[in-house]
């Protein structure tokens, strides 16, 4: 006897009407153009920041310092270096202690409040930061533009991506690890410190390595308070402004002159290349991490 | 002292610098909120006053004779070209989430959705560098006097002059892509993480694939697109670097149609600050640290509301990524 079988699934086009039909395709191409504008427009920034950037790069630009409206970018190249530098040195002990608290005493109303705060805190437009750095640093305490005073702003910046990536990692550690250390006599700091931070340091490293991605790509909470020199770092903390790719970018891109602007696509490039090398490498390790 | 409560301590960073901000904020912007009153949000005039005159007093305080300081023109600029970019990436992003999360699996989705987020990793300055060098003449050459042809005859504020390119509607366009990934990718997450039975009995009852994602499980998520958008919503109101380069810094104006230059509150700070210095009586620097508090707590307040609402709504389980 023969079988019949009965239609499964979506109907078959006879039985549905025709507006149905219409509807669920416009419906796929609109989605799928919505994705396909984000690729363009992506690719669009992408192909004009290397291919400019990429023919304004020379050996120079590496070696001297910027001159007028030309030179190199070795001075805000140092800048941006010396800066991040200083914000992780202040938010990485600070931000992975945070991350701690938050992920092991979890329950606790001050972890609870810590990490709506900062939650609220990333939110926080840079700008403000960096004015507060202005009112406090420059005008209150008379540092003037400097290292200090950038730095501490950066690392107020990256704060919260540190506390919230390391609380992320420590997550991942499964509990019977911290149960053999207790069962073991060990204390407190040192389960948290020798078996936990280990175990999850690979997590840890990703959220510091996303903190610094965001302080090379700041421009705003710098400009009032690292200010800009053409000269390299003297060394000192306070009391002298110091030079950063960002501002290049933002200054040199309005010049009237090619060199000026050959500039600031170098340094657009090298910003740019610096932070989505950091987020791909992040990501592999993240996936690697979380299947 | 117990590693507990050093390690508390240490913790207190986050608050404290929270606190901080709106604390010195408050304390040395004071002055200018006593002098600008309820002025400050609702006049459209930002003047320095004579520089070059005896600072006279007024209300207590002494400033430049002439100076006002309100900024109007400012909260006009910042919600509009706020309200522009969430209108152009809500729909984007809805699109791009649904196709991501129903279209395509596997490693397709994983990479895609990785190079699309990777827009919202790029630097505002990065941002502000492309529209002021290719996306502002596109727009003032080809889409502009297109829009002010076509639309512009049946909706006015889309009616010419079309400006230079610099203008609230470059802004929003640039906004909108800074914060689209974040909107797609959390509604991608959820769309994801909804349960397959609401797809089967959906297409048990004879709806399309289609049908089934944009009756049935988009309106399950509509929560989390809320807040996504809220959170959207906060970064741009506080984006300064890309919208201090493409909107043309208006000074006074209110916008007329959308090319019209605008300034917001965030890249004001930014554009001002030189010029506000030459004040010797400090109140237009104080002034402008009481746009840097009016900004911040607005944000603080859109970011907390944010996150409450996520909180709350999400079904429990991965905490939405910073």
């Amino acid at each position: 006897m023969p079988v019949t079988t009965m239609p499964l699934g979506t109907p078959t086009s006879h039985q549905m009407r025709p507006s149905r039909r219409l509807f669920s395709t416009l419906g796929w191409a609109a989605t799928g153009l919505s994705l396909l504008l984000l690729s363009v427009l992506m690719l669009w920034i992408l192909t004009v920041v290397f291919i400019r950037g990429f023919s304004a790069i020379s050996l120079s630009l590496f070696t001297t310092i910027t001159q007028g409206n030309g030179g190199g970018l070795l001075n805000a190249i140092e800048g941006t270096a010396v800066l991040s530098a200083g914000a992780l040195l202040i938010a990485v002990p600070l931000g992975v202690g945070a991350g701690i608290y938050v992920s092991e005493y979890r329950n606790s109303p001050w972890a609870t409040t810590i990490r709506f705060l900062a939650d609220v805190l990333v939110g926080v437009p840079s700008i403000v930061m960096g004015y507060f750095g202005y009112v406090t640093m420059i005008e209150w305490l008379g540092w003037g533009f400097s290292v200090a005073a950038g730095s501490i702003i950066l690392a107020m910046i990256c704060l919260p991506y540190i506390c919230r990536t390391t609380e992320l990692a420590l997550e991942q550690v499964p509990g019977e690890l911290r149960e053999a250390g207790y069962a073991l006599g060990a204390t407190d700091w040192r389960v948290i410190l020798k078996i936990c931070l280990p175990a999850a340091l690979p997590g840890v490293l990703t959220g510091i390595m996303l903190a610094l991605a965001v302080s090379v790509g700041e421009t705003a909470p710098l400009l009032y308070t690292a200010g800009w020199s053409n000269y390299l770092w003297d060394g000192r903390l306070t009391h002298s402004p110091i030079g950063y790719l960002t501002y290049a970018i933002w200054t040199f891109i309005n010049e009237p002159f090619a060199s000026a602007n050959a500039l600031a696509y170098a340094a657009a490039f090298l910003v740019t290349a610096f932070v989505l090398l950091i987020n791909i490498v992040s990501r592999l390790v993240f996936d690697r991490l979380h299947p | 002292m117990k590693f507990r409560t050093w390690i508390a301590i240490i913790a207190g960073a986050l608050p404290g610098s929270l606190g901080a901000v709106i604390l010195f904020l408050a304390i040395y912007a004071w002055p200018a909120i006593r002098l600008n009153g309820l002025q400050f949000a609702i006049h459209n005039t930002w003047n320095l006053g004579n520089l070059y005159a005896d600072p006279v007093t007024t209300g207590g305080v002494p400033i430049q004779p002439g100076a006002h300081y309100g900024i109007l023109f400012l909260i006009v600029g910042t919600l509009l070209s706020t309200l522009i970019a969430l209108l152009l990436a809500v729909p984007v992003g809805v699109g791009a989430a649904i196709f991501l999360a129903e279209a395509v699996s596997g490693k397709l989705r994983l990479w895609i959705s990785f190079f699309v987020e990777l827009l919202a990793a790029i630097p505002s300055v990065v941002f502000g560098l492309w529209g002021y060098v290719v996306l502002i003449p596109f727009l003032a050459h080809y889409v502009f006097p297109f829009f002010a042809g076509t639309l512009g005859v049946v909706i006015p504020i889309f009616a010419g002059p079309t400006g230079s390119g610099y203008g609230l509607l470059t802004a929003g366009i640039v906004l909108s892509m800074m914060i689209v990934p974040l909107i797609a990718a959390t509604l991608r997450d959820a769309l994801v993480a909804q349960p397959a039975a609401m797809r089967e009995s959906a297409m048990a009852i004879g709806a399309t694939k289609f049908e089934t994602v944009w009756r049935v499980v988009l309106p399950s998520t509509n929560k989390v697109l809320i807040g996504a958008s809220f959170l959207a919503l906060g970064r741009a109101l506080g984006e300064t670097m890309a919208v201090l380069m493409v909107s043309g810094n208006a000074l006074n104006y209110l916008p007329q149609n959308v090319y019209a230059p605008i300034s917001t509150m965030a890249a004001f700070i930014v554009s001002q600050l030189d010029s506000a210095l030459q004040d010797p009586t400090e109140m237009a620097v104080r002034s402008l640290a009481e746009i840097a508090l009016v900004l911040c707590l607005i944000s603080i307040i859109v970011n907390a509301l944010a996150r409450l609402m996520l909180l709350a709504w999400a079904p429990a389980g991965r905490p939405e990524r910073a």
